[in-house]
């Protein structure tokens, strides 16, 4: 695979079209009594490729559905390239779409599948036949390119999605979950290699998934949607270390609720005093949202019995890391630490746990008042 | 274990087969038989009843018009039906119930009924349009509805019209082109087992058409029987075979075409 990145892309992808600016404004779609979309604003900037993130029915699709032109505005505009498309139909919105359920037509081969998109344009048929090979070998697929969907496995129909999207050359591509119907292994490598083309093509590009992990090891920004609004956008690792909202650091990762009080720009919790993200937030009790991997562990000294000192209750293995349910009394936190170090602290043992001084967000929900 | 429920199920297999046979075959026979009997009792067989088949220009006009009839109805049945179930499960699925309703009625109402129904109409298209027979296809229409309908339902939920249809529009389709170009072809076998059910029911129609005072193939064959019985049942004969191998023919030609398309039905 890595051979095909050192090619120029030029040639493949006419090299006359510069990328889109895609700005969804307000965007509204309602359904009945559910408001699917409630004023979404994003802006991608030409080349980006954002992640839209969040649980389900919160409105992903829609969105992207709405920038397709598969469904009708309630409200608000989708503007591609500084051009209001808002009121034009799909077959003219000139954006690329890839499907979570297996969309290749299925009386026709891969090739075909690709050309498909530039006969609706009316190319010609060798000019057709010349850029539906090179999207082929864009995905790695040249040499199934006569093959019917039903020969294929469903990472390479996916591909082969990719690159019929691709053939037409558009201004925006829009991937709604490609990558759920996979398997775990498929899944990282087709993710991987969606993110090199995007790259290779530098096509603005809307990627739509529930799954954080695959959000945040893709994009360059990720969108992180609540009820038909949006509650970030960010990079990755602003996403992740630095949570606009708890909502956020809630659904991206795993985070622990502990208490504590918030005094003077930082949050006093089970005797550490954690740093702020929002250092102008004002005193009183609070809950501290504390990433697994900001907690760390060692043996517990005999009596020692503080705030701080648990039961290790479950410890399940991940691989590299494990995760350990530590029972702290009133609360019980996980701690996510490397294999070998988690095998000194096996279920039933006493642990007294240590919090990194990273900034943390606090959430005033379900907090109390105490010491 | 395995091979004895084999052999069971092979030879269950062949009694069914035999007895079939013989349920089809027999009464045919019989037929044959009686016409091609000569004259007097010891007189030698004779294949006159056949011969005079191709002879009498009545007769061959009814025929014609049957076949006639049995492609206008089926080309009709696809114009009217394909567009009206494609279009209802893409834009208005709301309304797949209603139409469904539709198209099953006919089935429920006796054709004594729907000719009682059908009778002024044809006086008035008599009248006003023509009076050829030609005008049956459009009582035709609305008695192969059920069977063609319930047909290509099936083909349609065989393929996700949805994400395909999608997938099209945003390639730059346009609505006929996602229509006759996408989702049709991946639905050929239903449309030839459309076609297959109308042309037998149109061949083999006899109450509509009598009582509307038309000849097709069947009352011509009637009427022959009072006056020639020989002639009308080699006449009943021939168009048993005929409609066999016609539909025969029908059959695998639809199966040819969906295995050249790769097997689409599968996927
Ligand atoms: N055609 C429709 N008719 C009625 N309600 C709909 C329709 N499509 C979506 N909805 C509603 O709109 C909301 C948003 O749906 P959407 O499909 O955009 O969610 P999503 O974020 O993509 O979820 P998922 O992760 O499960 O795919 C949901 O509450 C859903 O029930
Ligand atoms: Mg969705």
């Amino acid at each position: 695979m890595g051979a095909l990145d050192a090619r120029p892309i030029g040639a493949s992808w006419g090299g006359s079209r510069s990328a889109a600016e895609v700005r969804l404004e307000g965007l509204r779609r309602v359904y009945g009594s559910t408001t699917a979309l409630d004023g979404l604003d994003i802006t991608i900037h030409a080349g980006e490729l954002v992640a839209l993130l969040g649980p389900s029915g919160c409105g992903k699709t829609t969105a992207l559905r709405l920038v397709a032109g598969l469904e009708d505005a309630d409200g608000g505009r989708v503007v591609i390239d500084g051009r209001d498309v808002t009121h034009l139909p799909t077959s003219r919105r000139d954006s690329g779409m890839v499907f979570q359920a297996y969309s290749l037509f299925p009386h026709m081969t891969a090739r075909e599948n690709v050309a498909f998109g530039l006969r609706m344009r009316k190319v010609g048929v060798a000019e057709r036949r010349q850029r539906a090979g090179e999207m082929l070998e864009l995905v790695g697929l040249s040499t199934q390119a006569d093959r019917y969907a039903h020969q294929l496995s469903g990472g390479q129909q996916q591909r082969v999605a990719l690159a019929r999207a691709l053939a037409i050359r558009p201004s925006v591509l829009l991937l709604d979950e490609p990558l759920s119907a996979l398997d775990a292994r498929v899944r990282s490598q087709l993710r991987d290699e969606i993110r090199r083309v995007q790259r290779e093509v530098g096509i603005t590009t809307l990627f739509v998934t529930h799954d954080q992990e695959e959000a945040l090891a893709i994009a360059d920004r990720v969108g992180v949607m609540r009820a038909g609004r949006l509650e970030q956008l960010g990079p990755p690792t602003s996403i992740y270390s630095q949570p606009a909202t708890p909502f956020v650091a809630e659904f991206v990762g795993l985070t622990n609720r502990l208490a504590g009080v918030v005094t003077g720009g930082a949050v006093d919790v089970r005797g550490i005093r954690l740093p702020l993200i929002a250092t102008d937030t004002p005193d009183g009790p609070a809950v501290a949202l504390v990433r697994p991997e900001a907690v760390s562990l060692a043996p517990a000294l005999d009596g020692f019995n503080g705030p701080l000192s648990g039961t290790v209750i479950a410890v399940s293995f991940l691989g590299a890391v494990s995760r350990l349910t530590i029972d702290l009394g009133d609360t019980t936190v996980l701690v996510q630490v490397p294999t070998a170090e988690a095998a000194a602290h096996p279920g039933g043992s006493r642990v007294r746990i240590a919090l990194r001084l990273d900034p943390v967000l606090i959430t005033r929900e379900g907090a109390q008042g105490r010491g | 274990m395995n091979r004895r429920r084999h052999r069971r199920l092979a030879a269950f297999k062949a009694v069914v087969y035999v007895v079939l046979g013989l349920f089809f075959l027999l009464p045919i026979a019989a037929m044959v038989e009686f016409a091609t009997r000569g004259v007097g009792i010891s007189s030698p067989r004779t294949l006159t009843a056949f011969t005079s088949i191709g002879s009498d220009p009545e007769l061959v006009d009814a025929i014609t018009a049957s076949l006639e009839l049995a492609v206008i109805t089926s080309l009709g049945m696809l114009a009217l039906l394909l567009p009206t179930m494609i279009w209802i499960r893409l834009r208005v699925p709301q309304m797949v119930r209603p139409v469904e309703l539709v198209c099953l009625t006919p089935l429920t109402i006796p054709a004594i009924v729907l000719v009682v129904g059908f009778a002024p109409i044809y006086n008035w298209i008599e009248i006003n349009v023509s009076d050829s027979i030609l005008m049956l296809a459009l009582a035709y229409l609305v008695l192969v509805l059920p069977y063609c309908y319930r047909a290509l339902d099936a083909g349609l939920s065989a393929v996700d019209i949805r994400t395909l249809s999608e997938a099209a529009r945003s390639l730059g389709a346009s609505w006929a082109t996602v229509m006759w170009r996408i989702i049709v072809p991946n639905m050929s076998s239903a449309v030839s087992n459309a076609c297959l059910l109308c042309v037998a029911v149109v061949l083999g129609e006899f109450t509509v058409a009598n009582l509307l005072n038309f000849e097709n193939l069947q009352v011509a064959i009637s009427i022959l029987g009072t006056g020639n019985a020989s002639v009308s049942i080699a006449l009943a004969v021939v168009s048993l075979v005929f409609v066999f191998f016609f539909l025969l023919l029908l059959s695998f030609l639809g199966r040819a075409l969906s295995r050249r398309r790769g097997g689409a039905a599968r996927a």
